[in-house]
């Protein structure tokens, strides 16, 4: 069966949970080849081979924190040389997108970006997309090359698929050219102790309507009672109420949760684009021609400084 | 030496409009109105402000499109580049991002460049591809997802803002640099910058110009097909009540019965 290259992301060796949703996918167009980059890759390899890892190719060096992007292209280009693989899996993340472009020029293949869901075919793998605001989805294929492939999160459901999982080195060599963009200082985001975005199950959102900073913590409270991830519309970020971080939108982050809670938010085009594939969307706002009505499986026309505590309480009283 | 800045634009159909496929499968331009890319506006101010701080520098606009795509052109013009190049060829219809890279880069070098500069990525695609892809072509530093950039004495350093960390980088020039949203408020181009534009130098070039074949490019080219777009359909409606103070309570009957709660 042909091998699929599946680029892991991990936060030193714990894996992040769109890396075992892209091993998922690869099972359905081959058998999965892990690419663990950085440290500990052992204990990665435990939860990779548990999805369905039948390799583990593993390299780690300091060329990869060191410099942005380029080294870590290396690497998986040599990956690539090592295992002839048909197709290479990446997570649609601003670096996987960047790493998987690089890759595709290299060894002449196509990409596709930001896939939603992905199938074996006739003529390979095909690939689905939600795009111009997820008011189309398209099917698309690479015709050149191995296909090269990123998937957005919470596209797939992660499968328990035991496999061998075994931990091969592979013997990187980091070219000059790829030591340009020196990394000078790194700062960790804080952790905020909610789940990640772009991979929570539930999210709730504040916009406009939440008018001030110092009243997140209202949205920030639900978000804790459902043990949701926190987003922001555009004009709540560029009003500096909630970090850039945390923006659902087209210039921000695309999620697609089972719920989606709106607080305060119209539902303009720009905050359409990261939020309508979200398989339950919920909103409140006092507004009852606010657009996002439109997309509601569940709406409540009010004040969300009445709405939202209630619900809160509710939430928590429910869950005991 | 003058700095040459080069920044690469794209035409596309306004995302407050009806947006869809042609026949062929690729994105209708005909039917929709185009404008500039609003993300590309970002890389546009970044690059006058890169000009504004440096002893001598000139700004070329660079993009890849139809006739109309030069509004784009005219709109960065008017902001305050001081020239522009056109590729434009028939025979480019349908090209896919790789595509797109390969014609970029050939013009790039063919226009002379210390830093391109770009947007995070266009409104139509979305692809956010394009820089990274640059960088690999041309063989120069990528330092891109910028929020801040500043160049100074031939380099370039910014800081990148990701998930788990934010990082600040630094690279020789020539560089491929890539600016988000966050980078700072693109000027709105005055009347005087508008009527200056019209005076300024738009060069045309098609892919003879830049040793292109045809059959690296256009739809036959691409290295992707897209063999189906549907429109999605609409979300059926839903339940919406007015909270008469029990909004919350109602709200949370229907989590309940969705087991969320």
């Amino acid at each position: 069966m042909a091998e699929v290259l599946v680029y892991v992301d991990h936060v030193d060796g714990a894996v992040r949970k769109p890396t075992l949703e892209l091993l998922t996918l690869a099972r359905r167009i081959g058998e999965p080849v892990a690419v663990h980059l950085g440290p500990n890759a052992e204990e990665a390899a435990k939860v990779l081979a548990e999805h369905g890892a039948v390799k583990v190719l593993a390299a780690d060096a300091p060329e990869f924190t060191e410099y942005l992007v380029a080294p870590k292209v290396d690497a998986l280009q040599a990956a690539y040389d090592a295992v002839s693989p048909a197709a290479v899996l990446l997570p649609s993340s601003a670096e996987g997108k960047e790493i998987g472009a690089r890759l595709a020029v290299r060894i002449g293949s196509g990409i596709i970006t930001d896939a939603i869901d992905l199938e074996a075919g006739d003529e390979g793998p095909v690939a689905t997309q939600s795009v111009f605001a997820a008011s189309f989805t398209t099917k698309s294929r690479v015709t050149k090359g191995a296909p090269v492939i990123t998937v957005k999160p919470n596209s797939a459901a992660p499968e328990a698929a035991p496999a061998a999982g075994t931990v091969e080195q592979l013997a990187v060599t980091v070219a000059d050219s790829s030591k340009g963009t020196k990394i000078v200082s790194r700062t960790p985001r804080e952790s905020t102790g909610r789940p990640e975005l772009t991979e929570a199950a539930i999210v709730v959102s504040g916009g406009r309507g939440v008018n001030g900073a110092e009243n997140f913590p209202v949205i920030e409270a639900l978000a804790d009672s459902l043990g949701a991830a926190v987003g922001a519309s555009r004009a709540a970020v560029d009003a500096g109420w909630y970090p850039h971080t945390n923006q659902v939108g087209q210039t921000g982050k695309s999620v697609s949760p089972q719920l989606y809670i709106a607080a305060g938010i119209s539902g303009a085009i720009q905050h359409r684009a990261g939020m309508q594939t979200s398989k339950t969307i919920v909103a409140i706002n006092k507004d009852a021609e606010a657009p996002i009505f439109d997309l509601v499986d569940y709406g409540v026309v009010g004040d969300l400084f009445d709405v939202v505590p209630a619900l809160t309480d509710e939430v928590k009283s429910r869950k005991g | 030496m003058s700095l040459r800045i080069v920044v690469c634009v794209k035409y596309v159909p306004d995302a407050t409009g009806d947006r869809h496929f042609a026949e062929d499968l690729t994105v209708d331009r005909d039917d929709v109105d185009g404008l500039l890319s609003e993300l590309d506006e970002y890389a546009v101010e970044q690059a006058l402000q890169i000009k504004e701080a440096a002893d001598d520098a000139e700004i070329t606009v660079l993009t890849v499109g139809p006739e109309d795509a030069n509004d784009a052109l005219r709109k960065a013009l008017s902001m305050g580049a001081d020239k522009a190049v056109h590729v434009e060829d028939d025979d480019l219809h349908g090209t896919d991002a790789l595509g797109t890279s390969l014609v970029l880069a050939k013009a790039i070098e063919k226009t002379g460049y210390d830093l391109v500069v770009c947007g995070m990525a266009s409104t139509d695609g979305t692809m956010g591809v394009l820089p990274a892809l640059l960088a690999e072509r041309l063989n120069v530093p990528q330092v891109t997802q910028l929020s801040e950039v500043s160049v100074a004495d031939g380099k370039v350093t910014g800081r990148r803002d990701g998930d788990t960390a934010s990082e600040q980088l630094e690279a020789a020039l020539p560089a491929v640099v890539s600016v988000t949203d966050q980078s700072g408020e693109a000027r709105y181009p005055s009347f005087k910058g508008i009527m200056a534009a019209k005076k300024k130098p738009v060069e045309s070039l098609d892919l003879d110009d830049l040793d292109i074949d045809a059959d690296e490019v256009g739809l036959a080219g691409s290295w992707t097909k897209v063999d189906d777009a549907a429109e999605r359909p609409a979300r059926t409606a839903g339940t919406i009540v007015k909270d008469e103070g029990e909004g919350g309570k109602q709200l949370a009957e229907f989590l309940a019965g969705q087991k969320f709660i």
